[in-house]
């Protein structure tokens, strides 16, 4: 099955062109409008900054190993937590999942390119260069301080801290200029999937019939578009009041703080589904092929992810239990929230259903997956423990937040993303990755993540909030907190792990063929890694799984779909 | 045959270890005082949160041990160990019935959690203050706190006195909350759910410790570079101990003349531009008020204990305890910052 192209009428036969020299080669790189080449491209720049942001957690660790600790000074503590998180949603999340949306959604839906390659082009750059810009703080730009400019004022970057007042430097600047110009680029990509989804389907494939995955981009996508457009006006208007005089958030000129709050989180929240749901996506593939069933509850699935993009632009004050809203406000996004619940609910109970009456095999993918269904569900039940207001005046700011958004950012949706490269990689380089490797990469990760996340959320019932670049000693916080970091310790050898296997498989691999996982989606039709333009002659599909139907002439899908 | 390492078995170890660690938590959570422990409830509004905590936690857990093992059984019943499989199991698309079950069951538990979680906003928000309810004002400045009591014309930093609140005597105090310059939040877990401080935008927060004691915290909103050393120790007082605490603070400075070459130190340096001592001719208000500064057990908002030695390390270079800070060294020389920690020193 698995030496041979799935003859999908179509799918191309050719050679992969020879590489040239290395100029050319790196030329080709740069220049290219290729969606699989755009979406490696992301892929490697958001891998790039995981590490990035990965030692600026491990020395986070190592200040919070011990209280009272003097390993960083508390500036440069403030500018790695801020830099941390900043990466890892901007520079890591976003390009990592718009790099695997790149790459795929042409391809599955038999399309030869996005609807606009030079576009897609130009918003890698515009992303690259912003992270280029971020990064940039640590070395240029001098200010008061006579030390790097690199933000300091929390991801989430609260007026009137960033007014010139408070910060006198360049750090406030470069956090919002690189975002702006990033963003700028995350725009561009969203329109693109939008137009390629709406407009590139090949022959036969109706919405309806559209790959989960796909859908979830479309929906990411127009998420994005109402998300990043209140953050960047939010941060033009910052810029006017540091340079302009404008007094938007300036608090001693009589602006409003609130009102950055309020924008911070109309795209704030939003922007965790724009980061979860590709990883759902994800897990839609992977699970099915991995349980050999279809998808349970193909409707349903899609009726959730819109209903989570709707419900998540009416959540956003649910950061903000804390900032005195009316008992009546806080009440309304008690319940919005809690709906959310609902729908996330419905995608879980699918994929049991999925692997319910399956022949499940725990290859690397979807061993990552499995973890991820457990790490989701603890991740949506603090949830909704947080969503509970008044507890939330509690666990607010606390480690027991921390510990949260990590469940979800780390325990969901980085799981998820390494049960991609691993489902992927044979087809984007035409060899598999090592499954001894994955097991090893899978079993370290995990057991770093729980002893580091799990106790984050008792030193966060114990009272500790975040931010903080050390802590009193005596207060029941030493020891969980030398467990977090020795946790965080064994997480970054998993991560060392599975860059070795990538660099190792890439040259050394088995070589993968079209369709190592036996998979249904057309994708799979393609040689590894697939020609350019994908596909010569327009496939046509009649199902959901059109490969299930080539591989099963007399039981195809779409005698039973709807 | 299960692979000894499966998913599934290494889920149920997880499970529990959490379970082991809840218990291990539970037992030293019961340990030194000093532990801001959010479980530990001391004042009613942190009690209602506490139950209500409680009530979440049964129905989350509740939710979780029942989809964990679900997909702990679905990993076990359905692992295929076969290398090569040769069939595919029998495909199925979806089912109505089990969809709207799974859709209306969460539907139900959403709506019972709502309203309890409603009402006790409500009860916390909404409880109408009494008539004979002590007022502060909190302050919040990078990186200390100011705490203003209107009716006894005192004003304090840091460490906050109230009454203790009883069933036979209720005296809760309502805290309103203002800043001065950045986004801060009050938070002391024991007693109160914690609450921003933004500027242009008054809250406000009550709490009423049933028993007397100390009760720390600190700031819970990121704030700067002292962010971290900007702690809060609340005493809740018997009602003698609060008179006379009261009494103590309203009495104007100590004025001995042993120590007059340090009081005019204070008075001639800079000292006196941010700091007030009442009946000098220190009147600052961006720093901590200093009539009474032996009076309180810690110097820069916790950041040291109120010794003899830590005082004059801290006037002499503040960034010792607080690097960062917005007191400044002041470049004195060895024999002034003796006098000027003698003449603070007379500040009880």
């Amino acid at each position: 099955m698995s030496d041979q192209t799935i003859p999908v009428s179509g799918s191309l036969q050719a050679a992969y062109p020879q590489r040239g020299t290395m100029l050319e080669w790196l030329h080709g790189w740069i220049v290219t409008v290729d969606h699989k080449k755009l979406g490696i491209l992301y892929i490697t720049y958001a891998l790039f900054f995981l590490l990035v942001g990965g030692v600026e957690a491990m020395l986070i660790r190592i200040q919070l190993m011990a209280p009272h600790n003097h390993v960083i000074s508390p500036e440069m503590y403030d500018e790695l937590f801020t830099m941390h998180g900043t990466t890892m949603v901007f520079l890591v999340g976003m390009p990592i999942l718009f790099g695997f949306a790149n790459y795929l959604v042409p391809i599955m839906i038999g399309a030869r390119d996005m609807a606009f390659p030079r576009l897609n082009a130009f918003s890698f750059w515009l992303t690259a260069f912003g992270g280029l810009l971020l990064y940039y703080s640590f070395l240029g730009g001098f200010g008061l301080y006579g030390m790097g400019n690199a933000p300091d004022v929390g991801w989430f970057a609260y007026a009137p801290l960033t007014g010139k007042v408070f910060s006198p430097g360049h750090n406030v600047d470069y956090w919002a200029l690189a975002l702006i110009v990033s963003g700028f680029g995350t725009v561009g990509t969203a329109i693109n999937i939008i137009a390629t989804t709406v407009s590139l389907r090949c022959k036969g494939m109706t919405f309806f019939r559209m790959p989960l995955f796909v859908w979830i981009l479309l929906v990411v996508s127009a998420l994005t578009l109402v998300t990043i457009t209140p953050l960047t006006a939010a941060q033009v208007m910052l810029l006017l009041d540091r340079y302009l005089g404008a007094h938007f958030f300036d608090a001693q000129a009589g602006g409003s703080p609130m009102l950055w709050i309020h924008f911070f989180w109309i795209f704030g929240h939003p922007e965790v589904y724009v980061l979860v749901l590709p990883a759902f996506a994800i897990a839609n593939e992977v699970i099915p092929v991995f349980s050999r069933k279809a998808i349970f509850g193909y409707p349903a699935m899609v009726a959730a992810s819109v209903g989570i993009g709707f419900t998540s632009l009416a959540v956003w004050a649910h950061h903000m239990f804390t900032v005195g809203m009316s008992s009546a406000g806080n009440s309304f996004f008690v319940i919005s929230t809690m709906v959310v619940g609902i729908f996330t609910g419905i995608k879980v109970f699918n994929w049991l259903a999925t692997m319910w009456g399956g022949s499940i095999t725990f290859s690397t993918p979807m061993l990552f997956c499995t973890g991820f269904l457990f790490q989701f569900l603890i991740a949506g039940l603090t949830g909704i423990m947080l969503a509970v207001a008044p507890w939330d005046w509690q666990l607010h700011n606390s480690y027991f937040l921390i510990a949260h958004f990590h469940y979800a950012l780390v325990g969901a949706i980085i799981m998820c993303i390494f049960a991609g490269f691993y489902y992927w990689f044979p087809k984007a380089t035409g060899r598999m990755m090592s499954e001894t490797l994955g097991k090893w990469h899978f079993w370290v990760f995990v057991i770093g993540f729980h002893m580091t996340f799990d106790t984050m959320h008792f030193v966060g019932l114990l009272g500790m909030p975040r931010s903080i670049y050390t802590y009193e000693p005596n207060r029941g916080w030493d020891t969980l907190n030398l467990i977090i970091s020795i946790g965080a310790f064994v997480q970054a050898v998993g991560v060392l792990i599975f860059v070795w296997n990538l660099v190792h498989s890439y040259v050394r691999g088995k070589l993968a063929g079209p369709d190592p996982w036996d998979a249904w989606t057309l994708e799979w039709a393609t040689p590894s890694p697939p020609p350019s333009y994908n596909f010569v002659v327009e496939p046509e599909v009649r199902s959901r799984r059109p490969l299930w139907d080539i591989k099963h002439p007399n039981d195809p899908d779409w005698k039973y779909e709807q | 045959m299960q692979h000894p390492l499966s998913p599934s078995r290494i889920r149920s170890g997880l499970s529990l270890a959490l379970c082991f660690c809840a218990f291990a938590w539970r037992a030293f959570a019961e340990g030194p005082d000093s532990i801001p422990n959010t479980f530990a409830p001391a004042s009613t509004p942190t009690h209602e949160i506490f139950d209500l905590s409680l009530f979440a936690l049964t129905v989350t857990g509740a939710i979780f041990v029942s989809v964990a093992a679900l997909l702990t059984f679905v990993c076990i019943r359905y692992h295929n160990s076969r290398s090569n499989p040769t069939n595919e199991p029998p495909q199925v698309y979806g089912s109505l019935q089990v969809e709207l079950a799974w859709t209306v069951i969460p539907i139900l538990i959403v709506v019972v959690l709502f309203l309890t979680t409603a009402r006790i906003i409500f009860a916390i928000q909404d409880e109408p203050e009494p008539a004979n309810a002590l007022n502060v004002t909190v302050i919040g400045h990078q990186f200390w706190w100011e705490f203003r009591y209107p009716s006894y014309g005192i004003v304090t930093a840091n460490e906050l006195h109230i009454p203790v609140s009883t069933p036979q005597q209720p005296e809760p105090t309502f805290l309103r909350l203002i800043s001065a310059d950045v986004d801060h939040s009050f938070w002391v877990p024991q007693l109160a759910g914690k609450t921003d401080l933004i500027p242009n935008h008054p809250n406000e927060l009550w709490m009423d410790p049933h028993e007397p004691g100390l009760y720390l915290g600190q700031c819970a909103q990121f704030c700067g570079v002292e962010h971290a050393k900007m702690l809060i120790r609340v005493y809740a007082d018997t009602p003698a101990d609060f008179a006379a605490w009261i009494k103590d603070q309203q009495q104007p400075a100590s004025n001995d003349p042993a120590v007059a070459v340090g009081r005019r130190i204070f008075e001639t340096q800079a000292c006196m531009v941010c700091h007030t001592i009442k009946g000098t001719r220190a009147l600052g208000t961006v720093g901590p008020d200093l009539t009474h500064l032996m009076s309180r057990a810690t110097l820069a908002a916790g950041a040291a204990l109120n010794t003899p030695a830590n005082l004059r390390a801290w006037v002499e270079n503040p960034a010792t305890f607080k690097p960062g800070c917005l007191m400044p060294a002041m470049h004195l020389s060895n024999q002034q910052v003796d006098a000027l920690v003698a003449y603070l020193s007379t500040l009880r």
